[in-house]
């Protein structure tokens, strides 16, 4: 290489942008770089004159207005005299409490499901296959759709508890299933509760510590220290006594019926029920099979030489075949979580009020401003769909073998 | 805006939607089918029946229009649209005409650059309630469920009518009448506001109507109208002309049965000879033919007519004239004179 | 050591001896398979408990289901108090539910054979093995044909558009010798240049052989998405090619250019997309212009699909041994070769499995559009068929009917797509 000069600068010619691959790729660039300004001008360009036309501009200042409409379920302070703004911070906490409690309930199902797949049972086997297979093969809208029917067709009006010959009753006259959604008893906190609250975590971290440090007692000493009870004990027999104590500050407010509703108590609509239920069960599906592939994805081999050392079963699955598992799974279970995310913009169809439902929806239609809320909507799956994968890059780093 | 023949052709394959440039009519003209916005499906306005021909109180104002402009009142392409997608499809130039009960405001007519060009139906907004709850003022709502149809100015003044008067509810929000139908049948909300006359519709489509009652409450004012571009005038007035001839063609005794012989020769009464041509050349004022009024009453009859077949007291829906009926019989509708 | 020492001594063989009935027949695979410990055939008793359970609900609901009858009260009537299912409602909107509630009732026939004949074309490709390769014309065709007897019209559009499209492929093979990047740009343009032409010489002829046309707004049912996701997944598999190959690419403006897409679509739900394709798309084309509502859709989900089959492809690519693009270079072979005769056939080839899933992803989002009221199964079910007097509150039937088409599409397709996978294994597993 080292021999060879380069070309003289003189017998450049133009030919040579096309044939020459050292300056071709410049070409094709620039070509690429003019065609996508030109589009980019082009829209642009169209953009303006439409919105010329139509005596329109792009602003945001209908975010301060006052939004007009009410929202069901809200976790800040909103009526309808807040503004725009505030009803699209209330959709996006709730499009987050779904995506939340759905990840939460499709790891769960997930993992069962995709254990149980291996199972040595043949009819959990096949029920698991069942399972997988309806889920995976019919779109989540028809589920959501589903399950929002067996909500709000199927189980009794709140009237139906009411009068001496009601048809529906209370389960421990705490819980109402209605056609409206579930009544849940809901905390009170009272004075004081904040130190049971804080006991009750001071002991969550005295489990993990306790467990370490019985974990390192038998690699170092090969003593064997109780792990179960021990831990039960040191989760709830604190904040119980605390709770006592201080003279039981948390107490619980049940739902009663009043008027055409329930009240009191914790209200879970049947629209976020549809929407959470539908999304477990079917990003459910999905991860079971991720997590059947990853623990297959461990070789036989594996299994062999653990149980050659004389491991038991439950330990071999502990510690050898679900360390290496993870890393097969996690990286398709997390790209699952954002798929789980994205797809609670169904909310819609259901009316659930997500960020689709109230700035994607309401707002776009009452303030006709569909450019700036569809721009503002994809802003922030985006935010979130870029800060989960991140997150997927940074672990993937964290995990990839070290090889030599 | 002129195309090739290629693309002509792919436009009556339907890919390339026609061109909406300024001129509405013209294009009307050039693609001989009208685009008319509608209701998804709201029984006595606008909805396909069994077998899928769209009829209604709506759809007879689109069918009068292009019974106007094209001489066919068959020669429209009814376009369904929610509440959300209605405005994006007038605006877009998806629809030439929008007819979808849709309440004439300051802020659609100014903010949106749309123009209302009159009101073919008075309304309120109104609450329907199952007999069995026991309701009978909307007062009394306190603490209830409400089926609500979102992106709606019912969804806004629902808002007002609770706030001042100092009660609290639970909105359901739904996209669809039919929906929102659906989840008041289950029971899944206690009651349901739309306009006065989009319950009743409702209702009717009930297997029992009669266990339904709409509460007497009317929280708000719905004039419900067609409506175009803003800007483009000469179309906004064809519209305009046809519902105010529909309109004045009641109050003048000209029907479908009889707009024939009429126009056979001048009466002794001049409005008519006006509006049915054979007098003067209003007609061609607007760039219609002189008998453009003719063609549409033959064809869908005058707004009397189009009330009782479609909402009629006779039909299931049974709303009566009330504010409708025309300025002579104590109603509201008062057209222009044809002059 | 001598034999009188040995108190015992058997002469002779024992007969051999049945294996237990325990380890035998199916009582072995009863306790192998269900009762093989005591967790376990709890476990086996409680899922057959729940098995039988919902099997004696849903039969009577089944098999007393009433397929004839006018409405849901009629039905109920004939029902007689007893649980039964209304399939009437499928049988009375049959129709409606395949082609929605406008396509015109006497041309049924047309969509109806565009499906079959979609079996013909696909064959070749599915069963590429087994299959001539002549019959992939057939494939190439089909396109055109559906086109035709789907929307109705002229022939002479989709002949033109076939041509155009030959033309350009032509035209692309005269310039691959000059570089692929070119050649690709030549053939846009020679076939844009084609149409252009056509257009205006085949002016007088739009009634030639033509087809009743129906617009796309007219079309409905479960042929929206059967059209939709056919379409859509062969129009994507060219451009997430494309965006795949940018993504490998060295020049680091194309590149950035095609990770900026492919993240941006990957991140945004379908939804917002097709929200894009209804209310704000219209803001960027020329004043004056507007596109069918479903043709706007058509492209904004393949941009969608692009972008995941992008990634699926970019897996394949990246999965191929280095050696194999050395190997290629030491031949001599320029980009364009080497990437059509080396690494696209064996980067694909392992991405299939990869693609089908996108496919039938994408195929289940369909019912997506049922949200910006287009009247797909799902919009037919939720709004013409339940909001109608006769047939409220009949959602089981529907839901049910709905599912099962969406599992037989889907179930097929992954099954041969494992079908493919074991056919394309090459190594010596």
């Amino acid at each position: 290489m080292t021999t060879m000069t380069d070309p003289p600068k003189a017998s450049f010619r133009l030919s040579q942008l096309i044939y020459d691959t050292r300056y071709r790729s410049y070409t094709f660039q620039f070509i690429a770089l003019i065609l996508l300004a030109a589009l980019m001008a082009y829209l642009g360009a169209n953009l303006v004159t439409n919105l010329a036309d139509q005596g329109q501009n792009i602003s945001f200042r209908f975010l301060a207005e006052p939004s007009g409409y009410d929202i069901n379920q809200r976790l800040i302070e909103y009526d309808s005299q807040s503004s725009h703004l505030r009803a699209a911070v209330v959709g996006v906490l709730n499009t987050l409490i779904v995506a939340f409690l759905g990840c939460l309930t499709a790891t769960i199902l997930g993992v069962v499901a995709g254990v149980l797949r291996l199972s040595p049972n043949w009819l959990v086997r096949k029920l698991m296959a069942g399972y997988v297979e309806a889920f995976r093969n019919v779109p989540v809208l028809i589920w959501i759709l589903i399950i929002f029917t067996i909500m709000s067709a199927v189980m009794p009006p709140p009237n139906a508890f009411r009068g001496d010959n009601a048809t529906a009753s209370m389960v421990f006259d705490a819980f109402a299933f209605t056609n409206r959604g579930v009544y849940t008893p809901a905390p009170i906190w009272g004075a004081g509760s904040l130190v049971v609250v804080l006991t009750f975590l001071a002991s969550i971290i005295g489990v993990i510590y306790y467990r370490r440090y019985a974990t390192r007692l038998l690699y170092d000493t090969g003593k064997l220290l109780p792990m179960g009870w021990p831990s039960l004990v040191i989760l709830f027999l604190p904040s119980i006594l605390v709770y006592f104590v201080m003279g039981q500050p948390i107490s619980l407010d049940y739902p009663a019926l009043k008027g055409f509703n329930f009240s009191g108590g914790l209200h879970i609509r049947g629209s976020l029920i549809a929407l959470w239920f539908a999304l477990a069960i079917y990003t459910g599906a999905f991860i079971a099979e991720n997590v059947r592939a990853g623990i297959q994805a461990v070789s036989k081999g594996q299994t062999e030489a653990a149980a050659s050392l004389g491991m038991r079963p439950n330990r071999i699955m502990k510690l050898v075949i679900l360390p290496q598992a993870l890393r097969v799974i996690i990286p398709p279970l997390i790209s699952q979580y954002l798929n789980l995310t994205k797809n609670s913009s169904l909310a819609i169809a259901v009316g659930y009020m997500d960020v689709t439902g109230t700035l994607g929806g309401i707002t776009l239609n009452q303030t006709g401003r569909a450019i700036e809320c569809v721009l503002l909507l994809m802003i922030f799956y985006l935010t979130i769909s870029l800060a989960i994968s991140a997150v997927m890059n940074v672990y993937n780093q964290s995990i990839a073998l070290k090889e030599r | 805006m002129k195309k090739t023949v290629f693309l002509g052709a792919l436009t009556v394959a339907g890919l390339v939607g026609g061109a909406a440039a300024a001129a509405t009519l013209d294009d009307v003209k050039a693609r001989g089918k009208l685009n008319c916005g509608v209701n998804t499906g709201l029984v006595g306005f606008a909805a396909p029946d069994a077998n899928g021909v769209w009829e209604g109180f709506d759809v007879a104002v689109c069918r009068a229009v292009a019974a106007a402009v094209l001489g066919d009142p068959t020669a429209v392409e009814f376009v369904p649209t929610t509440a959300k997608t209605r405005f994006t499809a007038l605006a877009s130039g998806e629809v030439d005409l929008l007819v979808r009960n849709t309440t004439w405001t300051f802020s659609r007519d100014t903010d949106l650059k749309f123009d209302f060009v009159g009101v073919n139906y008075y309304d309120g907004q109104g609450f329907m309630a199952p007999k069995a709850l026991g309701v009978s003022s909307a007062k009394e709502l306190d603490g209830a469920t409400v089926c609500i149809q979102t992106g709606t100015t019912t969804e806004l003044n629902l808002a007002d009518f609770f706030r001042r008067n100092n009660i609290s509810y639970e909105p359901v929000p739904i996209e669809t009448n039919a929906e929102g139908q659906q989840q008041y049948l289950a029971g899944a909300c206690d009651t349901y506001t739309t306009d006065a006359s989009g319950l009743a519709s409702t209702r009717a489509a009930f297997e029992n109507p009669g266990d339904h009652v709409i509460l007497p409450e009317i929280i708000s004012k719905e004039p419900l109208g067609p409506l175009v571009r803003h800007g483009d005038n000469e179309w906004g007035d064809i519209v305009r002309w046809t519902l105010n001839a529909l309109i004045s063609a009641e109050e003048l005794g000209v029907t479908s049965a009889n707009v024939a012989e009429l126009a056979s020769g001048p009466t002794d009464s001049p409005e008519v000879n006006r509006l049915l041509g054979t007098e003067g050349n209003l007609g061609e004022m607007i760039g219609l033919g002189k008998d453009w009024a003719v063609r549409m009453i033959a064809a869908v009859g005058n707004y009397g007519e189009v009330f009782e077949k479609n909402i009629g007291e006779k039909t299931p829906i049974g709303l009566a004239r009330g504010l409708n009926a025309q300025w002579t019989d104590g109603g509201l509708l008062y057209s222009p004179p044809f002059r | 050591m001598s034999h009188d020492n040995i108190a015992f001594h058997r002469k002779h063989m024992l007969p051999e001896a049945p294996p237990p009935v325990t380890e035998t027949g199916a009582i072995k695979w009863l306790r192998e398979n269900l009762f093989s410990s005591i967790p376990n055939g709890i476990l086996t008793v409680v899922s057959a408990y729940v098995v039988l359970t919902i099997a004696m609900a849903a039969a009577p609901w089944f098999f007393n289901g009433v397929w004839d009858s006018p409405s849901l009260s009629a039905c109920r009537e004939m029902l007689d108090g007893r649980t039964g299912a209304c399939f009437a409602v499928l049988t009375e909107r049959w129709n409606q539910l395949l082609f929605g509630f406008q396509y015109p009732s006497r041309l049924y026939w047309r969509p109806t054979l565009a499906f079959v004949l979609l079996f013909v074309a696909i064959a070749p490709v599915l069963f590429i093995k087994y299959t001539p390769r002549g019959l992939l014309v057939l494939t190439g065709l089909y396109p055109f044909i559906a086109y035709w007897l789907i929307w109705g019209g002229s022939i002479v559009v989709p002949v033109v558009a076939l041509l155009g499209v030959l033309f350009g492929a032509f035209v692309y093979r005269r310039t691959m010798t000059a570089s692929a990047g070119v050649a690709v740009i030549a053939g846009i343009v020679a076939a844009m240049v084609f149409w252009w032409a056509a257009g205006a010489v085949t002016a007088g002829l739009s009634g030639v052989m033509a087809l009743e046309p129906v617009a796309s707004r007219d079309m409905g049912g479960f042929m929206i998405n059967l059209m939709l996701g056919v379409i859509c997944v062969s129009l994507s598999l060219p451009f997430g090619i494309l965006l795949a190959l940018g993504r490998q690419s060295s020049m680091p403006i194309v590149k950035w250019i095609c990770v900026a897409f492919i993240e941006f679509i990957r991140g945004v739900p379908l939804i917002t997309l097709l929200f894009v394709a209804n209310v704000v798309l219209a803001y960027f084309l020329p004043p004056g212009t507007t596109f069918d509502l479903i043709l706007r859709v058509i492209i904004m989900i393949t941009m969608f699909a692009s972008a995941y089959i992008a990634e699926v492809i970019r897996g394949g690519l990246a999965a191929l041994p280095r050696g194999q693009y050395e190997a290629a270079d030491s031949l001599g072979l320029d980009y364009a070769q080497s990437m059509q005769l080396v690494i696209l056939p064996q980067a694909l080839r392992i991405s299939i499995p990869g693609i089908v899933n996108v496919a039938v992803g994408l195929f289940k989002d369909t019912t997506l559009v049922s949200v910006i009221s287009m009247f797909d199964i799902v919009g037919m079910i939720r709004g013409p068929i339940l909001a109608s007097t006769e047939w409220n509150g009949v959602y089981w039937e529907l839901f049910g009917f709905a599912a099962l088409l969406f599992f037989i599409t889907c179930y097929g397709i992954s099954q041969y797509s494992q079908w493919l996978e074991r056919q394309l294994q090459t190594d010596h597993r």
